[in-house]
């Protein structure tokens, strides 16, 4: 059941990470106020893709709520880190995204540094 | 694809971003710490059944995990307005850290010489990505004819 749980975590975490960023670099940059806010809601209400990137969300929260009973905290945090390198390549190839050799080198170190603490 | 716009010719300040990444990184962590807390203490097991969620949720530490959850969704959904994914998960993977100091202080959860190698190494690399562009894909993403 742990890795069942943890499967759909890093599914759904990818697949709506990407969605959203995608949105949110089309929908310009954002004010962090209450107008901000009430516009970001509105987008999340308007637009399909960051709709489905919170519908993908909810199914990570649902899955690491029920992880988290079953699992210790410092083991479903870290695993659900599995993400990492799969979105950053995403990014790259599907975003467009430039990571060039520190970037990749500096991901590489949170990734390893992520699996220690997964021990 | 369509075309990505950024919005403001002007870049937003690196300063603004960093203070974002902090207020992301706080978020997440004190919501999941709650979040767990709170469903190790609530008394019910939670099982695929939606019911069993909801009445969980009615826990007041779950409910104000769920709260600050939001917050994180919320904050980390302007960040991404104002820089690139990949730029984006490394610096807020520093939530890791503090995910397992928390665990270790507020769960009693191990902490072992491995944990804090790996703590290491995720100030490292977030130190390395926040040295590159926040935003490169503005430019590169072009609209299919």
């Amino acid at each position: 059941m742990k890795w069942v749980l943890l499967s759909i975590i890093v599914f759904a975490t990818v697949f709506g990470d990407l969605l959203q960023s995608y949105e949110m670099k089309r929908s310009g940059e954002q004010a962090v106020d209450v107008k901000g806010l009430a516009r970001l809601l509105k987008m999340i209400a308007s637009r399909k893709y960051l709709l489905l990137s919170i519908v993908c969300m909810a199914f990570s929260f649902f899955a690491f709520m029920a992880l988290v009973q079953i699992a210790p905290l410092s083991f479903a945090v870290p695993a659900s880190a599995a993400t990492f390198v799969l979105e950053t390549l995403l990014a790259k190839f599907l975003l467009r995204e430039s990571v060039g050799k520190r970037r990749a080198a500096g991901t590489l170190l949170v990734l390893g540094g992520v699996l220690l603490l997964a021990r | 694809m369509h075309a990505v716009s950024c919005g403001s010719e002007r870049p937003v300040a690196r300063l603004r971003i960093f203070a974002l990444v902090f207020g992301v990184i706080c978020f997440n962590a004190l919501g999941n710490l709650l979040l767990a807390w709170g469903m190790k203490h609530a008394g019910e097991t939670v099982t695929l059944n939606p019911l069993s969620f909801l009445r969980v949720m009615l826990d007041p530490a779950v409910a104000a995990g769920i709260l600050l959850l939001i917050l994180w969704l919320l904050s980390r959904m302007t960040l991404l307005s104002w820089a690139d994914l990949s730029f984006v998960l490394p610096l807020t993977s520093l939530g890791y850290v503090l995910a397992a100091v928390f665990g270790k202080f507020f769960l009693n959860e191990t902490v072992t010489g491995a944990h804090w190698i790996g703590t290491g190494l995720i100030f490292l690399g977030t130190t390395i990505v926040g040295t590159t562009d926040s935003r490169t894909s503005c430019e590169s993403v072009s609209e299919q004819p």
